[in-house]
C-alpha cells in the first residue's frame, strides 16, 4: 500500500500531468459507475410510467425530471447508457476482432489473398459506415442484437486496414525473422509474436471507435431502428425527447449530455494514451 | 576425421527482383565438422550472409532460386518440405542476428523470449522446466542476476546483454549448428571480446559448430580453426585459419589482411 502511494507521488513530482489522461479516466469512470451502480440499484423503474408526473423539470425528486409518460429521466438514463455501452463494447469487439484476424492474414501472407480481401474491405470502406450498418439492419432487423452485429461489420474495414498496416511494419523486423528462424509456426508468429506489437496504435484506435460506435447506434437510434421500447438505448430516448425540446428542455438536455460526456471521455483517454507515447 | 555434420555442396543463390536475374553467391561449399567453429570473412556485399540465411533456411520464402545441396542429418534442407525445416530450425540450427538491438522482440519479456524454441521443440516439457532451463542458460550466457533479467523487457538492457540474449535464446535447445551473422558488428571492442570468449565457451562445452561470418579479420583469427574467404560472391579461400592468414594465396585475402587496423602510435 505505502508503495503505491509513493508511486502515485512520484508521479505527480517527477511527470508533468497529463491532462486529457486524467479528464478522460474522471469522465469514462463516471459513466461506468453509473452503469455498474444502475446494475443494482436506480431511484426508480424506468419503465414505470406515472401519469401524475409527466414532464417535469428537474428537482430532488427526480434529478433529471420526468418524460413525457412520467418515467423517471434519470433512471432511464441510467438504464439507457448501459445498452449503449454493452452496443458500443459489442461492436468495437467485433469489428476489432474480425478486422484483426483479416488484417493479420493480409498483411503477413500478401500476395492474392491480400488483393481479394483487401478490395472488399475497400468496396465496404467506399460506403459511409452509418449507411453500411443500416443495409444491415434493414438485413437482420431490429433490435440490440442485430445493431451490434450490423455496426460491427461495419466497423470491420477500418480495423483491418490499420492492423494491415501494422503487420506489414513487423513482418520483416529482425525479430521475426529470428523466430521463423527459431521455427515457429505462422500462426503463431502472427498472433503471438506480432499482434502485440500492433497495441500501441490500437488501443487509441479501439478508444476512437467506442466513440464512433456510441454516436452510430445513437444514430441508428434516432433513426428508429436501434433497440426497441421500453428499454430504450440513449440515442432513441434522444428522439422521443426531441419533441419536447421547448416545453420541457431539461429531459432532451440531460440525455443529450450524457451522450456527449461518454464521447468526451473516450476521446480524452484517447488523446492522452497517445501523449503519453509522444512523450 | 570427425563426423561431418553440414555438408554444403556447389549451392548458387539467384535473384530474380529486377529484370535481369542476379547471381549472388557461386558453387559455395562447405562441410562443417561436429565441434568446429568455421569462419566466413569478406567485405559487405560478398555473399556470405546469404550463404548463411541459406543454410539456416530463411531464404525460402523469396524470390530467388537455389542450386545445389545442402545436406544435414540425410535430408537436403533446399529440397525438403517446410515441415521438416521447422523441424530442425530453432532446434538444430540456430542463428544469431548482427543487430541486437532489433532482433529481440519489444513487447515479450527476456524469459519469454529465451524459452519460446522450448515451446515449439519441446512440447513435453513443464513451464517449471522451462523456466528452471531459461534461467541456468541466461546464468551460462554470463548474465549477473538471470532471474531479474527473466523478467525484464528488452528496452531495459544493454545492447551486450540483448546479444548475450539473443545467444541464449540460440543455444536453449541445443542445437548441432550455430551461425553467428556478425554477432559483434553492432558492440564495441570489450563486449565483442566477452561475446567471443562466450561462444568458444559454449563450443568447448556443447560441441556446438559455429559458423562465424565476420569482416573482422583479427577476431576469426582467434576464433576460428578453419576459414572460408569470399569476395563478389565466389569462395576465393579456404584452409586453416593459420595457413590463410600466415600464407595467404590469393591477392584479395592479402589485401583483406593488409586492411586490419593496427595501432601505431
Amino acid at each position: 500500500m505505502k508503495k503505491f502511494f509513493d508511486n502515485i507521488f512520484r508521479y505527480k513530482s517527477n511527470k508533468k500531468i497529463n491532462g486529457y489522461m486524467v479528464a478522460g479516466s474522471i469522465i469514462t469512470g463516471l459513466i461506468i459507475l453509473m452503469v455498474i451502480v444502475g446494475l443494482f440499484y436506480m431511484p426508480y423503474d424506468p419503465t414505470k410510467m406515472d401519469s401524475s408526473c409527466k414532464l417535469q423539470g428537474i428537482s430532488l425528486k427526480h434529478i433529471m425530471g420526468t418524460d413525457n409518460m412520467g418515467r423517471d429521466v434519470f433512471s432511464r438514463v441510467m438504464y439507457g447508457s448501459r445498452v449503449t455501452l454493452l452496443i458500443a463494447i459489442g461492436t468495437v469487439t467485433m469489428g476489432v476482432v474480425i478486422g484483426s484476424i483479416i488484417g493479420a492474414f493480409t498483411g503477413y501472407y500478401g500476395g492474392m489473398l491480400d488483393e481479394v480481401l483487401m478490395r472488399i474491405i475497400d468496396a465496404l470502406f467506399a460506403f459511409p459506415s452509418i449507411l453500411l450498418a443500416l443495409v444491415f439492419v434493414s438485413l437482420f432487423g431490429t433490435g440490440t442484437y442485430q445493431v451490434i452485429i450490423s455496426l460491427g461489420i461495419a466497423f470491420v474495414p477500418s480495423f483491418a486496414r490499420i492492423v494491415r498496416s501494422e503487420v506489414l511494419r513487423c513482418r520483416n523486423m529482425d525479430y521475426i525473422e529470428s523466430a521463423r528462424l527459431q521455427g515457429v509456426p505462422d500462426l503463431r508468429i502472427i498472433f503471438v509474436h506480432i499482434i502485440p506489437n500492433t497495441k500501441d496504435t490500437m488501443i487509441p484506435s479501439i478508444l476512437i471507435g467506442f466513440n464512433n460506435a456510441v454516436l452510430a447506434e445513437a444514430g441508428l437510434s434516432y433513426l428508429g431502428i436501434g433497440s426497441q421500447p421500453p428499454y430504450a438505448s440513449l440515442g432513441k430516448m434522444l428522439s422521443d425527447a426531441q419533441s419536447y425540446m421547448f416545453t420541457t428542455p431539461s429531459y432532451v438536455l440531460s440525455i443529450g449530455m450524457t451522450i456527449v460526456l461518454m464521447i468526451l471521455g473516450f476521446a480524452f483517454l484517447g488523446e492522452g494514451l497517445g501523449k503519453d507515447k509522444r512523450g | 576425421m570427425a563426423d561431418i555434420i553440414l555438408d554444403v555442396s556447389d549451392l548458387n543463390i539467384e535473384f530474380h527482383d529486377h529484370d535481369k536475374p542476379e547471381t549472388v553467391v557461386f558453387d559455395f561449399d562447405l562441410t562443417l565438422e561436429k565441434g568446429e567453429i568455421v569462419g566466413i570473412v569478406g567485405e559487405s556485399g560478398s555473399g556470405k550472409s546469404m550463404s548463411a540465411l541459406a543454410i539456416a533456411g530463411l531464404l525460402k520464402r523469396h524470390a530467388l532460386t537455389k542450386t545445389g545441396r545442402i545436406m544435414f542429418d540425410g535430408h537436403d534442407l533446399l529440397t525438403c518440405d517446410r515441415d521438416t525445416l521447422r523441424s530442425y530450425q530453432g532446434d538444430e540450427i540456430a542463428i544469431i542476428f548482427q543487430e541486437p538491438m532489433t532482433s529481440l522482440n519489444p513487447v515479450k519479456k527476456i524469459g519469454w523470449q529465451v524459452e519460446e524454441c522450448l515451446r515449439i521443440h519441446h512440447k513435453d516439457m513443464s513451464k517449471q522446466e522451462r523456466k528452471e532451463k531459461a534461467v541456468n542458460m541466461l546464468d551460462s550466457v554470463g548474465i549477473h542476476e538471470p532471474e531479474k533479467v527473466y523478467n525484464m523487457y528488452p528496452h531495459e538492457l544493454s545492447g551486450g546483454m540483448r546479444q548475450r540474449v539473443m545467444i541464449a535464446a540460440a543455444m536453449i535447445a541445443d542445437p548441432q549448428i550455430l551461425i553467428a551473422d556478425e554477432p559483434t558488428t553492432a558492440l564495441d571492442v570489450t563486449v565483442q571480446e566477452q561475446i567471443v570468449e562466450l561462444l568458444r565457451k559454449l563450443n568447448r562445452e556443447k560441441q556446438t559448430s559455429i559458423i562465424f561470418i565476420s569482416h573482422d579479420l583479427s577476431l576469426v583469427s582467434r576464433l576460428c580453426q578453419r576459414v572460408l574467404v569470399m569476395n563478389k560472391g565466389y569462395v576465393v579461400e579456404t584452409g586453416k585459419t593459420e595457413d590463410v592468414f600466415k600464407r595467404p594465396r590469393e591477392e584479395y585475402t592479402k589485401r583483406l589482411i593488409a586492411a586490419i587496423p593496427k595501432i601505431d602510435i
